[in-house]
């Protein structure tokens, strides 16, 4: 817990807790640990992380100039991450509160299969 | 061995199949720990999105293979990957649950396997990479 015990005000929730200022009557030892702000910059980096799988995704079909189906991986890859992006911004912006309720089910399910649509997409093309 | 992987196996389709009822039971965590869970989720898909990368990679990178063995490396990071994806959930369903019941948190082999798995295929490739530029 070291980097959870860092005493700070109520109102001052992380750099990143959009908005700032107090927030209803918390009482002023909450702490907040920054913990929406890491969660928040967690998705940030996943959803960068995926940028890069799609950008991989379209290396190979420019390079290799392959077959429609090539480019139909890319174009889905691509359609994913959009999805996986409006996830995160959902979920974003779901932590901007006092205190954050859970991730959802559905979110995290809808995140995995957007995950898994990459590889398995991919296997089906290579192994045509 | 096998009883208690029919077991995990069972329970583990439960909880996949009803995730709403894991909500029902026991106190809410402090939110702290549920979004602590939510990051190491985060974590292992982007575990999982590396070893796609890995076998994208492979597959564009490694040119100097024969393609067979370079398909099956990247085919293999590839299922890992999505294997990651899968894991990354399950793991993430019975640690929310663990919390809710004030449990332990569930141990797993995973990351034993995947560390193995990793190693072996980075040898493969290896491997490849050297025969490739001897075979020249």
């Amino acid at each position: 817990m070291s980097a959870g015990r860092r005493p700070r005000g109520g109102g001052a929730a992380g750099g990143g807790a959009a908005g700032g200022g107090p927030r209803g009557a918390e009482g002023a030892v909450r702490d907040p640990a920054a913990q929406p702000e890491r969660t928040r910059m967690a998705w940030r980096r996943t959803t960068l992380a995926f940028a890069a799988v799609v950008a991989l995704l379209a290396r190979g079909t420019v390079h290799d100039g392959g077959p429609p189906r090539q480019y139909a991986l890319a174009a889905l890859g691509a359609l994913v991450w959009l999805v996986f992006l409006a996830l995160a911004h959902r979920r974003i912006r779901a932590l901007d509160v006092p205190r954050p309720g859970p991730l959802g089910t559905r979110t995290a399910y809808a995140a995995a299969v957007c995950t898994l649509t990459v590889p398995i997409s991919g296997m089906v093309v290579w192994l045509w | 061995m096998i009883e208690r992987l029919w077991y995990g196996l069972r329970d583990s389709l439960r909880l996949w199949l009803a995730p709403e009822r894991m909500r029902a039971e026991g106190t809410t965590p402090d939110y702290r720990f549920s979004l602590a869970n939510e990051r190491t989720f985060l974590a292992w898909v982007r575990t999982a999105l590396a070893l796609v990368a890995g076998g994208l990679a492979v597959d564009q990178f490694l040119t100097g293979m024969r393609p067979a063995p370079r398909t099956a490396i990247a085919v293999v990071l590839l299922a890992g990957g999505a294997l990651c994806a899968v894991r990354a959930v399950n793991h993430w369903l019975r640690t929310e649950r663990a919390m809710r019941r004030g449990e332990d948190l569930p141990l797993s082999r995973f990351p034993v396997l995947l560390a193995l798995g990793t190693a072996v295929t980075a040898l493969a490739v290896v491997a490849g990479v050297v025969l490739g530029e001897l075979g020249r």
